[in-house]
């Protein structure tokens, strides 16, 4: 065990033990099983970023007032105004109730963690390494988890499914499951030709109709989620390759440094892009969950 | 790679962030702001009134203008026809006044005239009969024809 430790301290110093090192998660297993393990740094990051970013707009809120107002009640109305305008243009309900409060949630939430990515991940080690040791891991970005971005993708999939069921019913719903997108034919027209082959052609329709929607409520998850990580996890890899070339001599730290900021200036348009997608695909996701075929 | 019981953590700090927005944030965010679109749409509303009623006030205004010069230029005419009027009954008056006092003198004057005949013929009659007198003194005896005087005189 100790000579093992002793390599682990050795191999911290070359390149993939650097990447591994930076890309391990703080886990901490909570019972038997791999699933019973929580990521403390993913958990911890996003808890605390959505505390400080929404009970700052809810400071902001609770004494807004409708005269003049401050400057922070015109950033946060600016913010609001730019959701708000987004959602009406594609959900036309009672928005204010839930879909507009949550395409907030959704975009500030995103946006603060994507924003993670710009602490140096190198800075981020030294104040872990100073109070958790040496070995202590963390991983600043929680939206470069995938466990963060299913989590949220999952979260507004239940809600499409409540959403559509509560729309439609659920005899409604499952209606749909079977008659859309491509329709029904028309099944009892007797003694007519056309009705005939509706009658042959009936469960073929079903069942294309099915499978359709079946994969439809597959892959709106699946690229509502990987599409924030990927994007995310990218952008993190490519600092610490970054960080890794500079530290393979003294005359790779300028330039490191100078495609670090490019990147750095870069992926501002990427955090704040990827988070307005996965708000934009929360709503729409929401707004199609409303609508009947 | 790995899903693990972080998901489910996540999801429920999602959730409970959404509760939070949804209950807390977005409310008065909201009523501020549609307070304050109520409020301007209302003072865009009464700025459109004033302006409205200014322009208004204008149009009559101008309205009342034009009627106060049109009754000015009435009277002024109405005037000016009245003078007109006051110097032509003047004229006639003077006309009538004069024809009258010329119809005085005339009659006047014919008076006069007449005296004048009159009084022309009593000396005609005089004269007459002085110069009957002095041709009749020497041809005729005065005493011979005394008594034809006296009967004369006494004739008249």
């Amino acid at each position: 065990m100790a000579t093992e430790h002793a390599g682990n301290v050795q191999q911290a110093l070359t390149p993939s033990g650097y990447i591994e090192h930076h890309l391990a998660f703080n886990a901490q297993s909570l019972g038997e099983g791999a699933f019973w393990t929580l990521h403390v740094d993913t958990f911890v990051m996003s808890v605390a970023l959505g505390l400080i970013v929404m009970g700052l707009v809810w400071l902001v809120a609770r004494k807004a007032t409708s005269g003049v107002p401050t400057k922070g009640q015109a950033f946060v109305e600016l913010v609001f105004g730019f959701i708000d305008d987004q959602v009406k243009n594609i959900f036309h309900g009672n928005r204010h109730a839930f879909i507009a409060p949550t395409a907030l949630t959704v975009f500030l939430w995103v946006l603060v963690l994507n924003s993670m990515d710009f602490l140096p991940v190198d800075w981020v080690a030294g104040i872990v390494a100073f109070f958790g040791g040496h070995h202590a891991t963390w991983r600043a970005v929680p939206t470069s988890d995938i466990n963060t971005t299913f989590a949220l993708a999952l979260a507004v999939w239940l809600l499409m499914l409540f959403f559509s069921i509560k729309v439609k019913g659920l005899f409604g719903w499952i209606h749909e499951l079977f008659a859309a997108p491509f329709g029904t034919p028309k099944l009892f027209v007797p003694k007519s030709v056309m009705g005939f082959i509706g009658l042959i052609a009936s469960p073929l329709l079903f069942l294309a109709n099915f499978a359709f929607n079946l994969i439809e409520y597959i892959s709106k998850p699946l690229s509502h989620a990987l599409r924030l990580f990927g994007n995310m996890y990218a952008g993190e890899v490519i600092f610490l390759l970054l960080g890794m070339w500079a530290a393979s001599g003294v005359a790779w730290i300028l330039p490191s440094a100078i495609l670090g900021a490019g990147w750095s200036i870069f992926h501002i348009l990427i955090v704040a892009l990827q988070a307005f997608i996965f708000m934009m695909l929360t709503v729409v996701y929401l707004a199609m969950a409303h609508e009947s075929h | 790679m790995n899903i693990n019981f972080t998901l489910i953590a996540q999801a429920l700090a999602f959730a409970t962030l959404i509760w939070f927005t949804v209950k807390f944030v977005w409310p008065p965010l909201l009523k501020a702001i549609e307070t304050r679109q109520k409020d301007i749409a209302d003072g865009l509303a009464a700025a459109a009134d004033g302006r409205n009623a200014l322009e208004a006030a204008a149009k009559k205004s101008e309205v009342t203008l034009a009627e106060a010069k049109q009754k000015a230029s009435e009277i002024i005419a109405q005037a000016e026809k009245r003078g007109t009027q006051i110097i032509e009954e003047a004229k006639g008056n003077a006309k009538v006044e004069g024809d009258r006092i010329i119809a005085g003198a005339k009659a006047e004057i014919e008076q006069e005239v007449n005296r004048a005949k009159e009084g022309l013929r009593a000396q005609v009659s005089t004269l007459a009969i002085a110069g009957a007198e002095k041709i009749l003194r020497k041809e005729i005896d005065a005493k011979a024809h005394s008594e034809l005087l006296a009967k004369l005189a006494a004739e008249l």
